[in-house]
C-alpha cells in the first residue's frame, strides 16, 4: 500500500474530492445533518399532535411539515446515508483502490447540498413550502399547489440525477474493480444488496423525473396530463408515482438488509446461514417491487381484476422477505453471541422489521386495506420498516465501522444507552399508532377527535424520547472522532470477516493500490 | 367506539384534563372509545366479514411472531459467548430453506382465498335501492340524492359544525363530545337498504370514509367511483376525509344518520319541498344578514372571515377589483369558478338566493361599500 500522495488541504480537499473515503464521509455527514432537519419537523408534528386542538402551528404549515419531513427523510437522510456507506465500504469490501468514476462521484455528491438548499428555501417563499405530502398527488400538487412547487420539481430532478450517477458508479465499480478471485458469489452481501439497489434506482428514478416533468408541463405549459377537464387522469399520476415509489422503498431497505447481513455473523461468530439464498431473495424482492405498485391505490377505484393481481403479487413479497428473516435467525442460532451496540441495533432491526413486515401482509389484503388505507395504521407500518429498518441498520453501521473510519473506539456504554432510549422511544411512538389507525384516525391531519387523545400523547412523548436519543448518537460520534480511545487493530471485532478488516485502522487515504488476492 | 349512537350524552374534555388523563384514570373518559385498539366490525354484513378476515390475519401474525420471536429469544439467551459456547459452523440446508419458503407460501394462499371472496363482494354494487352522488369540495361534502324513477333530485352541502373557537390556536371554548366529527346537516339513509355511493370530486382528491359502514372510496375529479353499504342498525355514524386535500383536510368530517324507512321517506319529502328556490326581492340588510352567515360557512376557509385571504394562493376580497367592479364579472367568478385555480364553481353548490346573498355581502362587507344588492333573480338571469 503505497502512500504516493495524500489528500489536498483545506476546503479544496472537500470541494475537489475524488477519494471514495472523503466523498463517503461527506455523504454521511450531509445525511446526518438532513436527519436532524427532517427530525426537527417530526418534532413539530408530534408537538402539535400532543393534544387535541391547534396549539402551535396552523394547518397549512402543518402540511408543509409532514411533506418536508417525508421528502427530507427519504431523499436527504436515508438515501444519501446508504450512498455514503457504499462509497466508503464497497471499494474496501471488494479490494478496489477507489470508485470507478471518481469525478462523477464528486458531482453526484455536490448536487445534493444545492438541491436541498433549494428545497428548504421554499419555506421562505410566498405561499410557503410544498404542502401536498411527500407523495405529491395531483391535482393538489399542480393546479392547487403553492408557487414554490416549481422549485420542488427542479429539486427532485437534481436528486434524481445525483442518484442515477451514484448508481452507475456503484455498478461500474463492482463489475470492473473486484480483486482477483472475488467472484460475484463471493462478494459480501452488502455489496450484493447495493448492486441490486443501484439497478432499481436506474430503473425507478427516470420514472419519477417523468412524473415531475409532467407536473411542470401541467403547471406552466397548459398541458393536462393529470387533469380530467383536459382529457388527463389524476389517478395516472398515482400509477406513475408508485411505479417509482414502490421500488423506492426497497431502494431504502435493501442496503439495510446488506448491513444487517454483515453485522449479525460478526457478533454471532458464525458465517451467514444461507448466502446464496440471501442473494436470490434480494433479487426476487427487487423484481417483485416493480409489479406491486398499485397496492398503494386500492381505494382509487381500480377494476376487480387489477385489485386481485396487485394483492396476490404483494402477498408474494412476504416469501423472500421471510427467507431473509429466517436466515438472520438461523445465523445467530448456534453461534456465540455478544451484544455490542451494532449487534443490539441489528437484533432490534430483525424484531421490529418483522413486525413491520407482518403489518405489511395485513395491508396487502385489498378488502381489509379499505379499512387501513390512509389511516395511522399505515403510518405505523411504514415507520416500523423505515425507522426500525433503515435508520436502525444505519445506526448499527455507523457504530460497526466507525473504528475502521476513525481508528478510534466509540463509547460503548453511551452507545448502549443510545440504543435502549431509541428502542423504547421508537416503540412508544409508533406502536400506539397502530391502535389509533385501527380505531379510525386518518393520517396527515393537524387535529383529531377526542377519542384519539391518549394514544397520540403517548406517541408524542415517544417521539421526543427518540429525538433525544439521536442527540446522544451525535455526541457519541463527535466525541469518538475528537478524543476516542485509539483502536488501531486491523480487525476491530473478533468475529469480523472480509477485506475491509485487512487494512489498517483508520483506513489510509489510499487502500488496495495493489489488489489483494481472494481465495 | 368510533361510531356513536348516544349523541345526547354531552361530555366535555378540557385540555388540562386531557393532559392529566395519562396520569389519572380519567373520570371523564369513556374507556370503550378512548382506548379502542382494534377495527370495529361496524354495522354491515361485509364489515363483519372484513373484520373476521382482519382478525384471522392478526392471529396468524401473532402465531408467526410467537414462533419466530420465541426462537430468537431462545438464541439470545442461550447461544451467547458468555455462556462459554464455541460457535457452531453449520450453514446452508436445502431442506430447511425449502421448508421456510413453502410453508409461508401455503399460509399466504390460505389467506388469499377468503380475501378474494370478500373483495368480490365489496365490488358488487349492483341492485341498489338508493343512489347518492357524493362530491368532495375543499373542504366539505355535497350529497345529491338521485331519483330512481325520473323524479326530482335534491342536494345539499354538509359542512363541519364544530365552532372554530374550539380548535383554533388560542381558542377558549371547551371541546364538545363530537369535536371535529359533527356537521351542520348529515347524510340520511334508510336502514337495511342497499345504498350506492357515487363518489367524485370538484377540485382535488378526497376520500369518503365511514368506518362503521365499511366504505372508503377516493373522490377523483372527473371520475366517478362507486361503493355501497347495507346498514343493519339505526344510529349516527361518523367518518372523515381520508385523502390529503389541502389546508383543512382534517376539518371535513362525514356524519351519516341511519333511520327507519318511514322516517327516511318523510325526510326526503321535506327535503324536496324545501329545496324550492326563493326568488323574492330582498332588502340590502336582509341579504347582508344571510350573506354573512353563508360567507363564513362557505368562503371564509380560503378568503378568511375578514376578507383578507391568504396571499398568494387565496386572494383578498377586501378592496379587490372583482368585489368593487362590474357585478356580472363578480357573479361569473362565483358561479363558474376560475379554472386553473382553487376557486371552484359555486353555481353547482349553492342555490341562487344563497349566491345572491354571498355576492351582496362580499360587495358591502369590510369597507367594500358599493351599496349593490344582488337578487336571486339576477343569478337566474345570469345563468340564462
Amino acid at each position: 500500500m503505497s502512500e504516493h500522495h495524500g489528500p489536498a488541504t483545506g476546503i479544496q480537499r472537500w470541494l475537489y474530492a475524488t477519494n471514495h473515503k472523503d466523498i463517503g464521509s461527506m455523504y454521511l455527514w450531509f445525511s446526518f445533518a438532513m436527519f436532524f432537519i427532517g427530525g426537527s419537523f417530526a418534532m413539530v408534528i408530534r408537538a402539535e399532535l400532543f393534544q387535541p386542538g391547534l396549539q402551535l402551528v396552523e394547518p397549512a404549515f402543518f402540511n408543509q411539515m409532514t411533506t418536508m419531513h417525508g421528502l427530507i427523510m427519504v431523499f436527504g437522510a436515508v438515501m444519501p446515508a446508504f450512498v455514503g456507506l457504499a462509497n466508503w465500504m464497497i471499494p474496501l469490501m471488494i479490494g478496489a483502490p477507489d470508485m470507478a468514476l471518481p469525478r462523477m462521484n464528486n458531482l453526484s455528491f455536490w448536487i445534493l447540498p444545492f438541491a436541498f438548499a433549494m428545497l428548504i428555501s421554499t419555506f421562505f417563499m410566498d405561499g410557503g413550502a410544498p404542502a401536498f405530502g411527500w407523495t405529491f398527488y395531483a391535482p393538489l400538487s399542480t393546479t392547487y399547489a403553492p408557487p414554490s412547487v416549481t422549485f420542488f420539481i427542479f429539486g427532485v430532478h437534481l436528486l434524481g440525477a445525483s442518484s442515477i450517477m451514484g448508481s452507475i458508479n456503484i455498478i461500474v465499480t463492482v463489475m470492473n474493480l473486484r480483486a482477483p478471485g472475488m467472484t460475484y458469489m463471493k462478494m459480501p452481501l452488502f455489496v450484493w444488496t447495493w448492486v441490486i439497489t443501484a439497478f432499481l434506482l436506474i430503473a425507478a428514478m427516470p420514472v419519477l423525473a417523468g412524473a415531475v416533468t409532467m407536473m411542470l408541463m401541467d403547471i406552466h405549459f397548459g398541458t393536462s396530463f393529470f387533469s380530467a377537464a383536459g382529457g388527463g387522469d389524476p389517478v395516472m399520476f398515482q400509477h406513475i408515482f408508485w411505479f417509482f415509489g414502490h421500488p423506492e422503498v426497497y431502494i431504502i431497505i435493501l442496503p439495510a438488509f446488506g448491513v444487517v447481513s454483515e453485522i449479525i455473523p460478526t457478533f454471532s461468530r458464525k458465517r451467514l446461514f444461507g448466502y446464496s439464498s440471501m442473494v436470490y431473495a434480494t433479487a426476487s424482492i427487487a423484481f417483485l417491487s416493480f409489479i406491486v405498485w398499485a397496492h398503494h391505490m386500492y381505494t382509487t377505484g381500480m377494476p376487480l381484476a387489477g385489485e386481485l393481481f396487485f394483492m396476490y403479487a404483494t402477498m408474494l413479497i412476504a416469501v423472500p422477505t421471510g427467507v431473509k428473516v429466517f436466515n438472520w435467525i438461523a445465523t445467530m442460532f448456534g453461534g456465540a453471541l455478544t451484544f455490542e451496540t451494532p449487534m443490539l441495533f441489528c437484533i432490534a432491526f430483525v424484531f421490529l422489521f418483522t413486525l413491520g413486515g407482518l403489518t405489511g401482509v395485513m395491508l396487502s389484503l385489498a378488502p381489509v386495506d379499505f379499512a387501513y388505507h390512509d389511516s395511522y395504521f399505515v403510518v405505523a407500518h411504514f415507520h416500523y420498516t423505515m425507522v426500525a429498518g433503515a435508520i436502525f441498520s444505519m445506526s448499527a453501521a455507523v457504530y460497526y465501522w466507525l473504528p475502521k473510519w476513525t481508528g478510534k473506539m466509540y463509547n460503548e456504554t453511551m452507545g448502549k444507552i443510545h440504543f435502549w432510549i431509541a428502542f423504547i422511544g421508537f416503540n412508544l411512538t409508533f406502536f400506539p399508532q397502530h391502535f389509533v389507525g385501527l380505531a379510525g384516525m386518518p393520517r396527515r391531519i393537524p387535529d383529531y377527535a377526542l377519542q384519539f387523545a391518549d394514544f397520540n400523547m403517548m406517541s408524542s412523548i415517544g417521539a421526543f424520547t427518540y429525538g433525544f436519543a439521536q442527540l446522544l448518537f451525535l455526541y457519541n460520534v463527535v466525541q469518538t472522532i475528537r478524543k476516542g480511545k485509539a483502536c488501531t487493530d486491523e480487525k476491530t471485532w473478533e468475529g469480523a470477516e472480509g477485506l475491509e478488516w485487512t487494512v489498517p485502522s483508520p483506513a489510509p487515504f489510499h487502500t488496495f493500490s495493489t489488489p489483494p488476492t481472494v481465495k | 367506539m368510533y361510531l356513536s349512537t348516544n349523541q345526547h350524552k354531552k361530555r366535555r374534555f378540557p385540555p388540562a384534563a386531557l393532559a392529566l388523563s395519562m396520569l389519572s384514570t380519567g373520570a371523564l373518559a369513556d374507556p370503550s372509545s378512548r382506548w379502542q385498539t382494534n377495527l370495529s366490525p361496524g354495522v354491515t354484513e361485509v364489515g363483519q366479514e372484513i373484520f373476521d378476515l382482519h382478525m384471522l390475519v392478526v392471529w396468524i401474525c401473532v402465531a408467526i411472531s410467537v414462533a419466530v420471536f420465541g426462537v430468537l429469544l431462545y438464541v439470545l439467551v442461550k447461544h451467547t459467548k458468555s455462556s462459554g459456547r464455541t460457535p457452531a459452523t453449520f450453514h446452508e440446508s436445502t431442506v430447511v430453506e425449502l421448508l421456510w419458503t413453502i410453508v409461508p407460501a401455503l399460509i399466504l394462499i390460505a389467506i388469499a382465498i377468503p380475501a378474494t371472496s370478500t373483495l368480490i363482494k365489496v365490488y358488487d354494487s349492483s341492485d341498489s335501492d338508493v343512489d347518492i352522488l357524493v362530491t368532495g369540495y375543499q373542504w366539505k361534502w355535497k350529497y345529491e340524492y338521485l331519483s330512481k324513477d325520473g323524479g326530482e333530485n335534491f342536494s345539499y352541502m354538509s359542512i363541519l359544525s364544530t365552532p372554530p373557537e374550539q380548535f383554533q390556536i388560542g381558542g377558549t371554548e371547551e371541546k364538545g363530545v363530537n369535536y371535529l366529527l359533527e356537521v351542520d346537516e348529515p347524510m340520511v339513509i334508510p336502514v337495511n337498504k342497499k345504498i350506492r355511493f357515487l363518489v367524485t370530486s370538484a377540485d382535488v382528491l378526497h376520500a369518503w370514509w365511514v368506518p362503521a359502514l365499511s366504505v372508503k372510496r377516493d373522490a377523483v375529479p372527473g371520475y366517478i367511483n362507486d361503493a355501497w353499504t347495507i346498514p343493519q342498525k339505526e344510529g349516527i355514524y361518523r367518518g372523515q376525509c381520508a385523502e390529503l386535500c389541502g389546508k383543512d383536510h382534517g376539518f371535513m368530517p362525514i356524519v351519516v344518520k341511519v333511520v327507519s324507512e318511514k322516517e327516511y321517506e318523510e325526510w326526503v319529502a321535506s327535503k324536496l319541498s324545501s329545496s324550492k328556490v326563493d326568488l323574492s326581492e330582498k332588502s340590502l340588510e336582509e341579504l347582508m344578514a344571510s350573506g354573512e352567515a353563508l360567507y363564513n360557512k362557505n368562503c371564509s376557509g380560503c378568503h378568511m372571515v375578514n376578507g383578507e385571504g391568504m396571499n398568494p394562493i387565496f386572494p383578498a376580497l377586501k378592496g379587490s377589483s372583482i368585489a368593487l367592479g362590474d357585478i356580472s364579472a363578480h357573479i361569473e367568478v362565483v358561479v363558474n369558478g376560475k379554472p386553473g385555480t382553487a376557486m371552484t364553481a359555486y353555481g353547482a353548490q349553492l342555490k341562487p338566493d344563497e349566491l345572491a346573498a354571498i355576492i351582496t355581502y362580499e360587495r358591502n362587507a369590510w369597507g367594500n361599500n358599493t351599496g349593490d344588492a344582488t337578487q336571486a333573480s339576477d343569478i337566474v338571469n345570469f345563468n340564462k
